[in-house]
């Protein structure tokens, strides 16, 4: 029996690209750094080499072309996936992103779709600063027509990148970039993981933690130290918050009865929110006890590391939400 | 000034005009081929030989869209519109532009190209199904390439740029059948980064593509001396191609000079930009008064340039048209209009439960939800009164 191979977060990324450029040939990327560069995250390693110039292009620096040129490919039947280098320069492009890419379809009555998929480099924890740090999976949240996506692990980047191309819906496709050097099992071929199923990733009884992306291992680690002192913690890995799959959120705090988030992005805003106003309106005789967030604080991201660290979401921080729930 | 290179001279000089705004010295020279009394003039790059047909066809196109205009401000006035905006002033770079299209040619319209849209032979009811807010407009681009009207100031240049550089790709130009794209914008929109992004990529990609910015002078209230300190032609070169200047209000030029850009496009020489220097004689749209931002004086001036009074005067001293034509043209807009109006009032509204449709193409389960929720509510309305209706929504949606 052949030895599962292991892989890296950053690879998978490219790697679930190209997966899906070797299926279907309306698959391109266009973005700054991509192709010659392969990427200033190397991300997108290999794929100028197997895909030629035409498919792998490399962009002058404007944002709002990117987002623009690919949803013009869209529109006419291309499945582009344009990378955005950093997260934070949504902003830079939010008219696409906001006003554009998501209404198109709505606006010309189910006339055009614009299946693309919008790649960056999400999330804080490497000390870049206020400007290149933030996690904005919940800046998408408050637009319907978007489908977001953040995967934790290295099968996940592929699964869900597979789905996000093939995905006739515009997707936000967040890669952390705290995650870039962990690794994991590199999936089979024609691994597929759908948007909008949950993933639990650690079973337990007496509490449930919901995470995204890098705050699923914090998770996972509180989850291991919580054990030790005898508190049974179930760990949900959302993947998606759009399509967010609340059937399993509810499921499990059946069974739990008790419900933290873990979010990186700040308190204010956050889909945690969301979640948790559908999980006290649906789920509010499930419960036997207060719900609480565990997210960034409302400030923006410091440039030292440690500052940085006291601000966004930590193993510490988790057990001491479990704690209170399981103790209320 | 026979060889057609008429100086705008004092035109466009501003109320409070900035001293070194550029405008104000004449420069630079623009294309005409009408001069505002009437008088037919030549150009050695821009010029085109009319049939009498025609002229006489622009003549008509110009009043038929001037009175379908009419009717939608007067119809937002009595309250059967949200919002209307107004072409009045732009008839001629409309018509003139719209006219110069081929059929292989794909716009992209801003929120104002009533007049393009007719010229594409659109039901002139579609903008109105967007200002009466029934719809977002809901017009397929492919069918008559026009692509639906665009809101946001600027937005469209890239779409189309990026829409170019498809044509490009896939081997339609380099020849009389070529496809070219044609970009309409304002003079507001050309302060938008995008706009000058779509010129960078246009330019570097070689995108067959005609920037054709409306001049009207103004951004809601802002004279196009806060967008720019040189005439807006000039930022052609600065991007690495050809721009040309015309008098927006003199349909024979606008026909001329997009008839010969978009030619150029098709056939490979890359995109162009055409100044047309206009006028909006009415507001930005019914939301605003223009008199508390420009003189009387000016409205006036522009009036002395009007764009259906010149080509007229012209057919008029060519023995072109008689008032029998010109009665039979005003019966025929206002047929149109009339026809117009009682469509748009007999538009059905739109029903609640549509605001659902069409935000995925795979369904989301809490759209599903919400709707089903929703459905439930009015169902409830309906039979039971608001209270049964807020007992109805109270039930769990994902378990």
């Amino acid at each position: 029996m052949a030895e599962t191979e292991i892989i890296t977060y950053r690879e998978a990324v490219a790697e679930g690209i190209a997966r899906e450029m070797r299926r279907d040939p309306t698959v391109v990327c266009l973005g700054e750094d991509i192709a010659a560069a392969e990427g200033v995250f190397k991300t997108t390693v290999g794929l100028l080499k197997e895909f030629g110039p035409r498919r792998v292009w490399d962009t002058p620096i404007s944002e709002q072309a990117i987002v623009g040129a690919a949803m013009g490919a869209a529109m006419t039947g291309m499945r582009p996936v344009a990378e955005i280098m950093f997260s934070d320069f949504f902003a830079v492009c939010w008219d696409y992103v906001a006003n554009e890419i998501p209404k198109a379809r709505y606006m010309t009555g189910g006339q055009v779709t614009v299946p693309l998929v919008l790649r960056t480099a999400n999330g804080g924890g490497l000390g870049f600063g206020a400007q290149h740090s933030q996690a904005v999976e919940n800046w998408a949240l408050t637009i319907p027509g978007l489908k977001i996506v953040a995967p934790s692990t290295p099968a996940d980047v592929i699964g869900l990148m597979a789905a996000s191309i093939r995905s006739d819906d515009p997707v936000i496709f967040c890669e952390h970039k705290g995650l870039f050097a962990s690794k994991g099992p590199k999936p089979p071929e024609g691994h597929v993981v759908e948007l909008g199923k949950a993933n639990i990733v650690r079973e337990g009884s007496d509490v449930t933690i919901v995470a995204l992306a890098a705050t699923v291992p914090t998770a996972l680690t509180a989850a291991e130290r919580l054990a030790a002192e005898g508190v049974s913690a179930e760990v949900i890995d959302l993947r998606c918050l759009i399509p967010m799959d609340l059937t399993t959120v509810l499921t499990s705090v059946g069974k739990t009865s008790r419900l933290i988030t873990v979010e990186e992005n700040p308190h204010q805003g956050g889909w945690g929110a969301t979640l948790v106003s559908v999980v006290v309106d649906e789920g509010f005789q499930l419960l036997d006890a207060p719900v609480k967030r565990v997210a960034s604080e409302n400030v923006p991201l410091p440039f030292a590391d440690t500052l940085e660290e006291a601000v966004i979401p930590t193993v510490d921080k988790v057990v001491a939400a479990v704690k209170a729930v399981v103790n209320f | 000034m026979l060889d057609g290179q008429a100086a705008l001279g004092g035109a466009l000089d501003p109320p409070t005009a900035p001293a070194s705004a550029g405008h104000e010295t004449g420069e630079p020279e623009f294309v005409q081929l009408l001069t505002p009394d009437g008088k037919r003039l030549t150009h050695p790059e821009y010029d085109v030989e009319f049939t009498d047909d025609e002229l006489r066809d622009l003549y008509r196109d110009m009043v038929v869209v001037r009175r379908l205009d009419a009717e939608g401000t007067a119809l937002q006035r009595q309250g059967e519109l949200a919002l209307w905006a107004s072409l009045s002033g732009q008839e001629a770079a409309q018509v003139g532009s719209g006219r110069a299209l081929r059929p292989q040619d794909m716009v992209f319209p801003t929120y104002r190209e009533h007049g393009v849209l007719y010229c594409r032979g659109i039901d002139p009811i579609k903008p109105f199904v967007l200002f009466r807010g029934v719809a977002h407009g809901g017009i397929d681009p492919n069918e008559h390439k026009f692509n639906m009207y665009t809101i946001v100031v600027g937005a469209q240049t890239l779409h189309a740029t990026g829409y170019a550089m498809g044509v490009a790709l896939d081997g339609k130009v380099g020849g009389d059948d070529g496809e070219a794209v044609l970009a309409y914008f304002g003079d507001g929109a050309s302060s938008q980064g995008d706009v000058n992004e779509s010129f960078v990529w246009a330019s570097v990609f070689q995108a067959p593509i005609v920037f054709f910015c409306q001049n009207n002078q103004y951004a809601i209230s802002t004279p196009v001396e806060r967008q720019t300190r040189r005439a807006l032609v000039h930022r052609a070169s600065g991007f690495g191609f050809p721009g040309v200047r015309v008098d927006g209000n003199d349909v024979l030029a606008c026909y001329a000079v997009t008839r010969r850009a978009l030619d150029e496009a098709r056939h490979g020489q890359g995109p162009y930009l055409i100044e047309a220097c206009t006028y909006r004689m009415g507001p930005h749209t019914t939301s605003d008064d223009p008199t508390r931002y420009r003189t009387a004086s000016e409205v006036e001036t522009w009036q002395g340039r009007d764009p259906i009074l010149r080509l007229r005067r012209h057919l008029e001293s060519r023995g072109l048209a008689d008032d029998a034509f010109f009665d039979e043209v005003a019966a025929d807009a206002a047929r149109q209009a009339v026809e117009l109006r009682e469509r748009v009032l007999a538009m059905p509204d739109p029903q609640p439960m549509d605001m659902f449709n069409h935000v995925y193409v795979e369904g989301s389960p809490d759209l599903e939800a919400q709707r089903e929720e929703f459905a439930r509510y009015l169902a409830a309305f309906a039979s039971e009164g608001p209270a049964m209706a807020a007992e109805q929504t109270g039930g769990g949606r994902h378990r």
